[in-house]
């Protein structure tokens, strides 16, 4: 197994203070904005993102929650192993907000296609962008592209990208796994 | 840590599951139990997905209960019930399945008269069957409800003492009830006359009482059994009344016992008969929990099976 690292730990804090101020172009103070992290790995970025928001914004309040998408697969029946579902926790109403879906690799865009599905069973938002730490270009199965990309990288379909984050006893790194020829 | 799928492809009763199945039935129920309370209850889960809904003995809330999960996960639903269809021209249970079959269906939801009736069809069918009360055998997904009811009202199943009062001998819910729960690690005590305690009921472990007061000071929770008259082909106690005076939980027996305990019933409630309305509004009573519950259950159940296709 080969691993190259992609981003490590100031390199990723400066990607999402960047992703930060790109968001804050757009979205002025949050007033009618929402960041809805993707269970189970993009809640972790949605996490941090919030935190810089709101340091950058002096504390002003902003509306964070999380999405699971286990039931609106699409690969359901399909795969030998069940995906055990994560919770949902989104205490707000996203009728007429405008939504940052956040997750931390954006690969075959399957997930995401999910994750909208998912969301309209909380209302119709008035606008959906897409924020990911890691864009894995040229692999894309449904014509889904991000709004906000932290970094884009160029991979085989045998390759793996594997985010860790601090927050789960981890370092904060991205890597880039592949099996030695 | 429960299992990441079913060691079962049918759900026959809760003899054939072990205590991994059911812990994930449970964290799949729970999950389900959020989709149902949102303001689209809907998932697309098992969107290419047929049930067939086979019912050979009338039922309300267990026929509805399970229409509404497989709705709610966007399963293709057909209905039968045997009283307006062959079955009373003679047609038998496994060419009534087959002619249900060959319109292609992936699952059936069965309840029957006889005991057995599910594990017989397992044995001649390709599709996947889940058990909806079959005679006085079993019926899983209501034990399953249940058990999930107390966990959701007491934190934890194991270690908590149930008795199940009223018409044992001719009841598949206090069988799966008892077969669950022991699973969990709860004690189980049954009480009731000694025509409707069948003869050799310890054998599974459980205490029996005949005194209901006494029941209701040892255990923490109480599920109260419907009697069913139209299972009993003779007389197991003189009067209605008399069984309403010696089993019946009224308000003034719950006020009198020395802790709160919580009450149960699987419905339909025969209100006066086996508890008095007062006890079934109040609020030591979860049977509307149950009945919510009892569709994250199903949609957990049929969810859980349909990934082992």
């Amino acid at each position: 197994m080969q691993k190259k690292t992609l981003l490590d730990g100031p390199k990723i804090q400066i990607t999402i203070k960047r992703l930060c101020h790109q968001l804050i172009e757009n979205h002025d103070d949050f007033a009618n904005t929402v960041l809805i992290g993707i269970q189970p790995r993009g809640i972790f970025l949605a996490d941090r993102i919030h935190q810089e928001l709101q340091i950058i914004l002096k504390n002003k309040k902003i509306l964070k929650g999380n999405l699971d998408i286990t039931f609106f697969r699409d690969d359901f029946r399909r795969k030998d192993g069940l995906v055990s579902a994560s919770s949902n926790s989104i205490d707000f109403i996203i009728e007429g907000k405008k939504v940052i879906l956040i997750d931390d690799v954006l690969w075959t865009g399957r997930t995401i296609r999910a994750a909208l599905d998912a969301l309209l069973a909380y209302g119709r938002p008035e606008k959906v962008e897409l924020l990911v730490l890691i864009d894995r270009r040229f692999s894309r199965h449904l014509p889904i592209e991000p709004d906000y990309i932290g970094h884009q990288v160029d991979s085989l379909d045998s390759q793996q990208v594997k985010v860790t984050w601090a927050s789960e006893g981890a370092e904060d790194k991205v890597i880039l796994l592949s099996e030695k020829l | 840590m429960a299992a990441d799928k079913l060691s079962t492809r049918h759900l026959l009763g809760i003899k054939d599951i072990n205590r991994n199945d059911i812990e994930l039935i449970f964290e799949t129920a729970d999950n389900f139990k959020e989709v149902i309370n949102r303001p689209i209850k809907r998932v697309p889960s098992l969107r290419d997905v047929t049930i067939a809904n086979i019912f050979f003995e009338n039922s309300t809330r267990t026929k509805l209960s399970f229409e509404l999960a497989e709705k709610r996960l966007s399963a293709d639903v057909v209905n039968f019930a045997a009283s307006s269809s062959s079955v009373s021209k003679g047609e038998t249970l496994i060419d009534t399945v087959n002619n249900i079959l060959s319109m292609k269906v992936d699952m059936v939801v069965m309840r029957h008269p006889y005991a057995g009736a599910g594990q017989f069809l397992s044995k001649h069918i390709k599709a996947q069957i889940v058990n909806a009360g079959d005679g006085a055998h079993e019926h899983p997904t209501q034990a399953l409800l249940d058990a999930f009811s107390i966990r959701q009202k007491l934190g934890d199943v194991t270690g908590k003492k149930v008795v199940i009062v009223g018409d044992i001998l001719h009841s598949r819910v206090a069988i799966s009830n008892i077969l669950c729960l022991q699973r969990l690690g709860a004690e189980v005590m049954v009480c009731g006359p000694t025509t409707l305690i069948p003869k050799h009921i310890h054998q599974l472990g459980v205490k029996v009482e005949h005194n209901l007061i006494k029941a209701l000071n040892w255990c923490d929770v109480a599920n109260m059994l419907r009697i069913q008259l139209e299972r009993q082909d003779i007389k197991y106690f003189p009067s209605l009344r008399e069984y309403a005076m010696m089993y019946g939980l009224n308000k003034q027996i719950l006020d009198n016992l020395d802790k709160e305990i919580i009450v149960m019933h699987p419905g339909p409630i025969n209100r006066g008969v086996e508890i008095t309305s007062d006890v079934a509004d109040s609020k030591q009573s979860i049977i509307l929990e149950q009945v919510e519950n009892g569709v994250a259950i199903r949609m957990a159940v049929l969810y859980l099976l349909a990934s082992q296709g």
